[in-house]
């Protein structure tokens, strides 16, 4: 195997060089002939009864070509809701109807009421304005402990109230757990707040619908990370098109962390309206309408309670969190707060009584979904914060009562579902100690302090559930999907190999990871593979790429798929070489005969399954196209230990990172160079909701952070350099590379490594601080420290 | 954005004239201005763009004043001004990011008055010039609370002159987000006083600390300051980014450093 | 409509123009440049820079009017003349500065405009001038540690992993 391309090899990757010569191909790139524009008239209202529309002057304006309203989606279905979580009592949560366009009520600000096609987007954008609404704004229900007080407004008329689900998990543990918690030796208790964030990839959405007259199908152009999803979603569920008579096409996109993985009203309206007009029709989103139409992410309201016993052990988490769902239910937003929630409260430790409540709620909000750990930040960031607090109550040192608590035989099997196939968490803590140079700590301490800055040093562990799976498991959880993931791998007759995946990649690297893969099953140089991926004509079925699953799931697919492909070339090597088919080799593009001289080029077998002259027909069929369906029996665990060094400007209250040091476990990595690119953007993106990012809302309903005027992204400036690591992993013991994922960790680990080590500082300087809500911004922490 | 003509007049006096049809607008870097026609909250029939203008664009010397022409942009300032005016040009090297400071210009910055920008701080606090196609105003008179200003409609500002201080800085402390001033101080030491003008954090628009001006002018060091009690929050700006309280705490810090800075 | 004329990528072209047509509406529909990109509205992602007159700037906050006789480079301008990657585009794949790539042409656009100013940036200098060049993927190291090494730092030693 040539060292630069196989598993391990840190490959440059070849899809940079169309991303740095703007050679690029993102939804935006693409025009079609004839193409109208969409501009989306949304609610400018919190919460409003829609008492009448009155579109004849906009009709009649220059360029309008027509302009739809929820009444022209009365008859199809809403935007499908893609899990069911059943409540403690064993009732369905409540799912309200989402219409495409807003009817009857419109529900938080930046609902969809009217979408204005036009020749032109300045055409649409000013017949908007001459569209004349008569909404009657109702009081808006923005605070979740007040939206479930009795009496409060109702965002959905039908429903009884604002709850969506009130889930406990494990419930049968509860009395337990709360027995545990009164006979405790010490019980810490911490309330907080897991910050509402705006996901924001930097490519913000856009969506192409085309209807090809002729044929009767319809395509659709969209920035999403999972192509196949949406078109089950809009076809089956949305507009009744049958999946046959439908593309979906995510070409490059622009990143999505989550955000793209749903289904949104948008696509639906595209292509709703390119069939009805007969016209491609394009639209793309500005960034200010994104913070208002993207899903948004977080936004729990948390108790948590840690019991001990007296030699420091933990005996019972409990744990409330009210999780705002929004407006609507987003594709995914009951599984967040719940299944990928309360099954990680274990952590890394052997604690043997936990539960979780949940109250999910409904607002007049943008709804909420997945974001970037999805789910297992928020269990991570109250567990670890959680145990930092007793750590300090109790005088004792937060990596020694993390070390007394961990998980050290595998497989475990926890008490909140879940079982760890492997791990090693006091390696990782061994790891991090020696890169972290605590040593040098108290040094760096002083050093900070001659400059009048508070040094804190942070800690946390973290364990996290990845390639979400099996699918019989998520379905008896409430999902409504399938997790397996598919490939297709065609090889040409001239021995070129194509892999069609169901995963997408949107800035992951996959075109060169997953050749690096094959490159080492087969031997075959790299330039002879290549990936296609996004296209629902291309590939049979895909899940996508979310939850840390690419390479977990999709990759194991493409390894299944290309072990059929090499079994059947054996075959037709045997025939080639009149041996037995279990003599034959392949090493290094080449089948030859164990234990002699013989052999058969790759190209060779190649040709011969499509010009099978000289072929075993009667046992084999000519062609070389293998499909493989991969269903994990498992998630994977990637877990970590972080260290975070802050300094705080105790005149300013601005907290800078000074140090943030990674130890992770992902398994076996299949290119060290990507994976260190991961780590990186996930603690980027944790290190901003942790000091930065902050989606607020005002008690009308109105997004204060609504661009990036108020809404801070992380900047070059706000980050150090990171020293990450994550050598000598604990491969998983489920899937045939025998790894994780690593997508997501940077984001789970580092906010509480942040705002552990922002208490640490800030006790150090002698002020009592035992928390400070995120985003842990400058003006927080100078009113904390006022006391 | 609404449709509108542009016109690239080449010198101010078909500027002016071009300003005096109806709804016309002047557009000077465009780097406040154009944000807001994309959220359509301007509908100006015609720009009048600046930016073709050469007489506009300078920055020399003159005596103890320092003139800059009214298109002269923030990067042109932080590289022209080192020399002459340290304190000015670091002020306009840490205005927005290096694109923005290649189009927005001290003309159209101190034209907008938006209570969070920078150069308003430095043209207070030096008691700076404000010329226009008409008259010349002083900074004391000019600045008349949040994008208030004492223009008329038309008038442009061809040159802004500088008293150059003995001891000058500026000291921004960030809002996260936009990057523009949660709180600036510009403090300016002069041969008769020091003037302080404080930028980002009053519902007034930019103002000047007296308290400070006569504390420093007393005696131009950190410990003057320290004493000083902070100014009234009340009437400071209050939002998401920060308390009142919080921003007139900061007035303090800023104030300060900016003095530490000045040397 | 206004007709302007520029230098694009070393070619001149003549088009008609709306009075609200932005330099980056102008370079992606009427010349089919669609390397340089939009991420925001309000002037600071900087996805969309381009160099006019040598300077860097966001063509998504400049009127393609305003572009009456200049020289515009855009991304698609930054290759060598053979059509090999520039030093700093083969410093940002060699360094994995870049992910889903929507940023990267603003990113080259800023690299490039520092690199000519200040040939041998330090980390915080590299920062400081990404001020407006906003990326969700890469947490910005190795953006930083490629435009480092394209400025012929060895970023072995600054930029451990």
């Amino acid at each position: 195997m040539p060292k630069d391309n196989g598993i391990g090899a840190s490959t440059k990757r070849r899809e940079d060089v169309r991303f740095l010569t703007g050679t690029g191909n993102y939804t935006d790139d693409i025009n079609l002939y004839g193409q109208a524009y969409v501009h989306f008239l949304r609610s400018d209202v919190a919460h409003g009864r829609i008492n009448g529309i009155d579109t004849a002057a906009a009709e009649a304006m220059p360029g309008v070509l027509r302009i739809f309203t929820g009444a022209d989606f009365e008859a199809l279905g809403g935007l499908p809701c893609g899990w069911q979580v059943t409540d403690r009592f064993g009732q369905p949560m409540k799912e309200p109807k989402h219409p495409v366009l807003a009817h009857g009520k419109v529900r938080h600000v930046g609902d969809p009421i009217c979408a204005v096609v036009a020749e032109t987007l300045d055409q649409a954008r000013d017949a908007a304005e001459a569209i004349v609404l008569d909404i009657e704004e109702l009081p808006a229900v923005v605070d979740m402990r007040k939206a479930l007080e009795e009496g409060a407004t109702l965002v959905h008329d039908d429903l009884t109230d604002n709850l969506c689900y009130d889930w406990g998990f494990v419930e049968e543990n509860k009395e337990a757990v709360d027995e545990a918690i009164r006979n405790a030796a010490h019980v810490t208790t911490l309330e907080l707040i897991n910050n509402r964030l705006v996901p924001n990839p930097m490519e913000p959405r856009v969506a192409v619908g085309d209807f090809n007259a002729a044929s009767g199908d319809s395509t659709l152009y969209t920035t999403s990370q999972n192509p196949h999803v949406i078109r089950l979603l809009m076809g089956a569920f949305v507009l009744g098109i049958p999946e046959h008579k439908l593309r979906v096409v995510a070409p490059d996109v622009g990143g999505g962390f989550g955000s793209k993985i749903y289904h949104y009203a948008e696509e639906a309206l595209c292509t709703f309206a390119a069939k009805a007009l007969r016209r491609p029709v394009k639209w793309t989103s500005t960034r200010s309408e994104a913070f208002m139409s993207d899903a948004h992410a977080r936004d729990h309201v948390t108790k948590i309670e840690l019991a001990l016993d007296a030699d420091h052990k933990f005996t019972a988490v409990r744990t409330s969190t009210l999780a705002n769902m929004g407006a609507y239910l987003s594709t995914f937003a009951p599984s967040i707060p719940t299944w990928l929630h309360g099954t990680l409260m274990a952590g890394n430790y052997t604690t043997p009584l936990v539960y979780c409540n949940v109250r999910a709620v409904f607002t007049n909000t943008v709804p909420v979904d997945a974001y970037r750990g999805a789910g297992r930040p928020e269990a991570t960031y109250q567990l670890e914060r959680v145990i930092d607090k007793a750590a300090r109550e109790l005088g004792v040192d937060p990596i020694e009562i993390r070390r007394k608590n961990f998980v050290t035989e595998f497989p475990y099997q926890t008490p909140v579902a879940v079982e760890y196939d492997s791990g090693d968490f006091h390696r990782l803590m061994d790891k991090l100690e020696a890169r972290a140079d605590f040593a040098g700590f108290a040094a760096r301490r002083e050093e900070s302090k001659k400059k009048g800055l508070l040094r804190g040093l942070g800690i946390n562990c973290f364990i996290e559930a990845c390639g979400i799976a099996p699918s019989n498991l998520v379905g008896q959880l409430g999902a409504r999907a399938g997790l397996y993931e598919s490939a297709t791998v065609r090889v040409n007759a001239t021995g070129g190999l194509v892999v069609m995946t169901g995963s997408h990649s949107h800035g992951q690297g996959h075109e060169t990871v997953f050749p690096q893969v094959i490159a080492e099953m087969t031997g075959l140089d790299a330039n002879m593979i290549e990936i296609s991926h996004g296209d629902t004509a291309n590939t049979p079925m895909g899940m996508g790429t979310y939850g840390s699953r690419s390479i977990a799931v999709g990759g194991s697919a493409m390894v299944r798929a290309t072990e059929k492909i090499i079994n059947k070339m054996k075959k037709i090597a045997a025939h080639l070489m009149e041996a037995a088919e279990s003599d034959i080799e392949l090493r290094d593009g080449t089948f030859s005969v164990a234990g002699t001289d013989k052999s058969v080029a790759w190209g060779d077998v190649t040709l011969a399954a499509y010009v099978p002259h000289n072929y075993p027909l009667e046992d084999i069929e000519p062609g070389l196209e293998e499909t493989a369906f991969y269903d994990p029996a498992n998630f994977t665990y990637p877990a970590g230990a972080y260290a975070c060094e802050v300094e705080v400007d105790p005149e300013t209250g601005r907290v800078t990172i000074a140090r943030f040091t990674t130890a992770d476990d992902f398994g076996n990595v299949m290119n060290p160079m990507i994976v260190d690119g991961q780590v990186h953007g996930g603690l980027a993106q944790g290190i901003g909701q942790a000091l930065l990012e902050n989606a607020s809302y005002d008690e009308n309903g109105q997004l204060l952070s609504a661009s990036y005027m108020d809404y801070a992204m992380p900047r070059a400036d706000d980050v150090p350099f990171f020293s990450v690591d994550h050598s000598n992993g604990t491969p998983c013991t489920h899937n045939p590379l025998g790894v994780k994922g690593c997508g997501e960790a940077g984001a789970i680990g580092s906010t509480p490594t942040v705002v552990n080590a922002v208490v640490d500082a800030l006790q150090s300087g002698g002020y009592k601080v035992d928390h400070v809500d995120m985003p842990v911004t400058p003006s927080r922490v100078w009113a904390a420290m006022q006391g | 954005m609404y449709g509108f003509e542009i016109e690239r007049p080449t010198s101010v006096a078909d500027a002016v004239a071009a300003l005096g049809a109806d709804e016309a607008q002047a557009l000077g870097g465009g780097q406040t201005l154009i944000p807001t026609l994309k959220q359509r909250l301007a509908m100006p029939s015609k720009l009048v763009a600046l930016s073709g203008i050469a007489e506009l664009r300078y920055v020399r010397r003159e005596g103890d004043v320092l003139k800059i022409g009214g298109g002269t942009t923030h990067g042109t300032v932080a590289r022209e001004a080192a020399g002459n005016f340290p304190g000015l040009a670091a002020l306009a090297a840490k205005i927005g990011d290096p694109a923005v400071r290649n189009r927005g210009t001290i003309g159209g910055s101190l034209a907008n008055n938006d209570p969070s920008a920078c150069y308003p701080a430095a043209a207070l606090a030096c008691g700076a010039t404000i010329v226009t196609n008409s008259r010349e105003i002083a900074a004391d008179d000019y600045f008349q609370g949040m994008f208030t200003t004492a223009l008329e409609e038309g008038e442009i500002v061809t040159e802004v002159r500088f008293p150059i201080p003995e001891k000058a800085a500026y000291t921004k402390f960030e809002q996260p987000a936009s990057r523009f001033a949660l709180v600036g101080v510009f403090v300016a030491k002069y041969a008769d006083g020091v003037r302080v003008a404080v930028t980002g954090a009053s519902n007034d628009g930019v103002f000047r600390w007296s308290a400070a001006e006569e504390a420093l002018s007393g005696s131009f060091s950190a410990d003057a300051v320290a004493g000083l009690a902070a100014p009234d929050g009340s009437d400071m700006i209050s939002d998401l980014h920060g308390s009142g309280a919080y921003r007139a705490h900061l007035v303090g810090v800023m104030t300060k450093r900016a003095v530490v800075a000045a040397g | 409509m206004t007709e302007v004329t520029m230098t694009v990528n070393g070619k001149s072209v003549s088009r008609a123009v709306r009075g609200n047509e932005l330099l980056v509406e102008f370079l992606r529909e009427q010349l089919r440049l669609t390397g340089t990109h939009v991420g925001c509205d309000t002037s600071q992602c900087g996805a969309c820079n381009v160099h006019v007159n040598g300077e860097v700037v966001k063509a998504c906050t400049m009127f393609a009017a305003e572009a009456q006789g200049a020289e515009v480079t855009t991304i698609e301008g930054m290759a060598n003349a053979d059509g090999s990657l520039s030093t700093i585009q083969q410093a940002f794949q060699d360094h994995h500065g870049l992910q889903c790539g929507f940023c990267t042409p603003g990113m080259v656009m800023s690299a490039a405009a520092l690199l000519k100013d200040n040939p041998k940036p330090s980390e915080a200098e590299v920062r400081h001038h990404l001020q407006g060049n906003i990326c969700r993927c890469t947490g910005y190291h190795n953006i930083v540690k490629a435009i480092m090494a394209a400025s012929g730092q060895d970023v072995g030693a600054i930029a451990a992993e």
